[in-house]
């Protein structure tokens, strides 16, 4: 495996980096939505306003994941999301019930109940479809010369509906360490109850997932189990036990920020497990970063703008959220 | 209902319909965005408090609807994988940069800052917030920008080459992005969205003053909203004449749908008003035309020669009643625009501008113009394409993704069933913000909570 700091490859980074700050920061915006049930009205208004003011930021991180793989690597873009139509187009539908509460719920306060409902269902299916896309991938894609070659339901098996319950857990990680952060009172005792267990699901979910993935084909194994490289990927699972440790440590002394900057490490731990698992293929098994490459003409031109863009896009991202920092409280911002 | 159709037009169908949805919202985002600047401008320079109470009640509004835009956007980029994945693999290479651009410079500073604008008025410093209107405003210009360029590059391809493999492949940035119907295009939507935000603010003003309700608020929505038609519209007339004398340059086929023009007219063309055009026999029925004048509007003379479709292969035609009459709603409102910019006009100078109720109940009629002519004009250009993606290279058919026919018609009645309920709602929401008048001491998007404004304080 040639590592050669090609564009094709500095490209997949961008792009996992995008896809990382998607799932950790609308991961905690989506894990809200999934506990929303679970919340008292003050306490509902409460965590809506921890994530008001930046759900849309964080939104965007998705736009740039796709748009950034189509512009990277077009052929995989096509193929990926026609291959996985059906969870991408559930997706798409649940992030609209999402992101319209947050408005809707303050609108009309005679049906809020319904558009909770709708939050939370709209953040359900869509972290669901997301786990089940990401299953869906790493089962493996049907390809015929460049495009998908398979059937509309070939995403669903017990592996990729398994990925989606795992997510579920692990955003509702991230959603109740986030407002242990963000709040006080009442919330922040009901999210410290809640948090050992979710991140005793979300723990056994990674296991799950990754006791499963070596077994869909024999490549994995070989990238995870061969000498020498598992004195490296061995790594991956003994930080996660280090940081399961120092999360339920964190837990018992009431720490404020470490639990959740724990969930992002653990967030952190799995995207490299799967970059592991995939590298070089964006299809594993099919398509490789350098099949699908846009022309070095389209990955130098775009390559100038993240240069420029993305260190301001975090800078003035980061000054959004210092603008809001600290305690949220429950009153309605309409 | 849907045997009938195969998976393209069932692909075709789904775009069409979620395009055209999401299009509303930022078609007023655009300018609501400007306008919002504006009036926070004139509140920090005169300090009058009407300009403040205005702001506070469109930023309500506007929440609403950059909220709806941005979910039925995130619709959009992932379309053209899901359905159109042999067009991505194909121009991805060319027109995927440009989306990535409009995220990496639009998205995000919209994204970032709206969160400040919206909830951010007690916690930064007035000049601080009025930047962070701006950078929304700045956004969403900047992202009408790079979509048009991607879409304008769809109708008028410059700059690139083809690579033995299928794909277009870029050769030249600056040719792909000011491709030649770039710039009409951009300046026709751009107008476009500040005529559709002054028709619905006008609107609301008209309905304020007809229901007795002349609070200054009212008035001066109203004065700001006919003032900036007065000012647009006619400009708007002169730009979408140069923008169809550019598409006839590059894409005839589609002025000759436009114009019913099936057949060619050696010395000089007669403009048709109204007729019903017949593809089968090649012929506009029921026709009422004035001679000769399409030559003298598209050629500066009477006896100007003009093809028509009788010089384009068949299959290469557009669905050209479409295109004929969705042109004919785009201009007749766009007259009727300029009708109510002369009006309010007569009205400003008789000082009758918030007492001439006629003139009200042609603004309040006139307030959702705006969204029904940008429709009608997006509807004309990319119908006017078809057969195409990428004109006259790029075949739609050679274009989707190969999906089942079942697939899309599941997704497409999700689409439909979804946005007709949450939109709905929306514009429901949307309406009832505007039923109530501007009143002095307007309640604003308030502090998020004690709690945060503790933490403010102290900083």
């Amino acid at each position: 495996m040639p590592i050669a700091f090609d564009l094709p490859t500095v490209w997949a980074f961008i792009i996992a980096f995008a896809i990382f700050a998607y799932v950790v920061m609308d991961g905690f915006d989506l894990g809200i939505g999934i506990l929303f049930p679970t919340l008292k009205e003050n306490e509902r208004a409460n965590a809506m306003n921890s994530i008001a003011p930046v759900w849309d930021g964080n939104e965007t991180w998705l736009v740039l994941g796709g748009g950034g793989l189509m512009a990277a690597f077009p052929m995989a873009y096509g193929v990926v999301l026609s291959a996985l139509y059906t969870p991408i187009i559930a997706m798409l539908l649940a992030l609209i019930f999402r992101g319209v509460a947050f408005e809707f719920r303050w609108r009309d306060t005679g049906h809020r109940k319904y558009w909770d409902a709708a939050f939370t269902l709209g953040s359900v299916v869509a972290t669901l479809a997301q786990g089940i896309t990401l299953g869906g991938l790493l089962q493996g894609i049907v390809v015929h010369g460049r495009s998908y070659g398979g059937g509309w339901w070939d995403w669903l098996s017990p592996f990729s509906l398994l990925v989606g319950v795992a997510l579920l857990c692990g955003y509702a990680l991230l959603g109740a360490t986030w407002l242990i952060m963000k709040s006080e009172g009442s919330l922040q005792v009901h999210c410290r109850r809640l948090a050992p267990w979710l991140g005793i699901a979300t723990l056994s979910g990674m296991a799950a997932v990754s006791a499963a993935t070596p077994f869909l084909s024999n490549a994995y194994y070989q990238r995870w189990f061969a000498w020498p490289q598992i004195l490296f990927t061995a790594q991956v699972p003994l930080l996660v036990a280090i940081a399961s440790v120092v999360f339920f440590v964190s837990l018992r002394r009431k720490a404020t920020y470490l639990p959740f900057l724990v969930a992002l490490g653990l967030f952190a731990l799995g995207l490299i497990g799967l970059g592991i698992s995939l590298y070089p293929y964006v299809v594993p098994r099919a398509i490789t970063i350098w099949d699908a490459a846009a022309p070095t003409a389209s990955l130098k031109f775009m390559l100038v703008g993240a240069a420029v863009m993305v260190p301001i896009i975090l800078a003035y991202t980061g000054y959004a959220y210092w603008v809001f920092r600290g305690k949220t409280g429950s009153e309605g911002y309409h | 209902m849907f045997e009938s159709f195969d998976a393209t037009v069932l692909a075709r169908l789904q775009f069409a319909f979620t395009v055209s949805f999401h299009f509303i919202f930022p078609s007023f985002t655009i300018g609501l965005a400007s306008y919002l600047a504006v009036l926070e401008f004139l509140s920090l320079w005169t300090g009058r408090a009407v300009y403040l109470d205005l702001y506070k009640y469109w930023l309500k509004i506007f929440a609403l609807v950059f909220g709806m835009g941005v979910v039925s956007g995130i619709v959009m980029s992932y379309q053209f994988g899901t359905n159109w994945s042999v067009f991505s693999d194909k121009v991805g290479s060319v027109i995927g940069p440009l989306m990535a651009y409009e995220v990496l410079t639009a998205f995000f500073l919209e994204a970032g800052f709206l969160g400040v604008m919206l909830f951010g008025m007690n916690r930064v410093g007035k000049t601080l917030h009025f930047a962070a209107t701006l950078a929304v405003a700045v956004g969403t210009f900047i992202s009408a920008f790079w979509i048009l360029a991607a879409n304008s590059w769809m109708h008028t391809p410059a700059g690139h080459a083809l690579a033995p493999n299928g794909q277009f492949v870029p050769v030249d940035w600056l040719a792909i992005v000011f491709n030649p119907s770039f710039p009409y295009r951009l300046v026709h939507t751009v107008l476009a969205a500040y005529l559709t935000t002054a028709l619905v603010v006008g609107g609301v003003g008209a309905w304020h003053l007809l229901g007795g309700r002349k609070t200054d608020g009212a008035k001066v929505m109203f004065s700001m909203a006919m003032g900036m038609i007065t000012v647009v519209a006619p400009i708007q007339i002169l730009a979408g004449d140069q923008h169809g004398l550019n598409t006839l340059e590059h894409q005839p086929a589609k002025v000759m749908a436009m114009e019913g023009h099936f057949q060619s007219h050696p010395d000089g063309a007669p403009l048709v008003l109204f007729g019903w055009p017949d593809m089968k026999s090649g012929k506009v029925l029921y026709d009422i035309s004035i001679p000769k004048a399409s030559s003298l509007i598209l050629k500066h003379s009477f006896d100007a020669p003009l093809k028509g479709l009788d010089t384009v292969a068949r299959s290469d035609w557009p669905p050209v009643p479409i295109v004929f009459w969705s042109f004919r709603i785009m201009v007749g409102l766009g007259m009727a625009m300029l009708l109510l910019a002369a009006w309010s006009l007569l009205a400003r100078v008789r000082r009758q501008l918030y007492d001439w109720t006629w003139l009200h109940r042609l603004a309040l009629v006139m307030g959702p113009a705006g969204f029904v002519a940008v429709i009608a004009g997006w509807v004309t250009t990319e119908v006017g394409r078809q057969p195409f993606t990428v004109y006259g290279l790029l075949r739609t058919v050679d274009s989707v993704s190969p999906l089942q026919a079942p697939a899309v018609a599941s997704s497409l009645l999700a689409f439909i069933a979804v946005y007709f309920i949450v939109f709905g709602a929306g514009i429901g929401y949307i309406l009832k913000l505007m039923a109530h008048a501007p009143n002095r001491g307007e309640p604003a998007p308030k502090p998020l909570s004690p709690a945060a404004g503790r933490a403010a304080g102290k900083a």
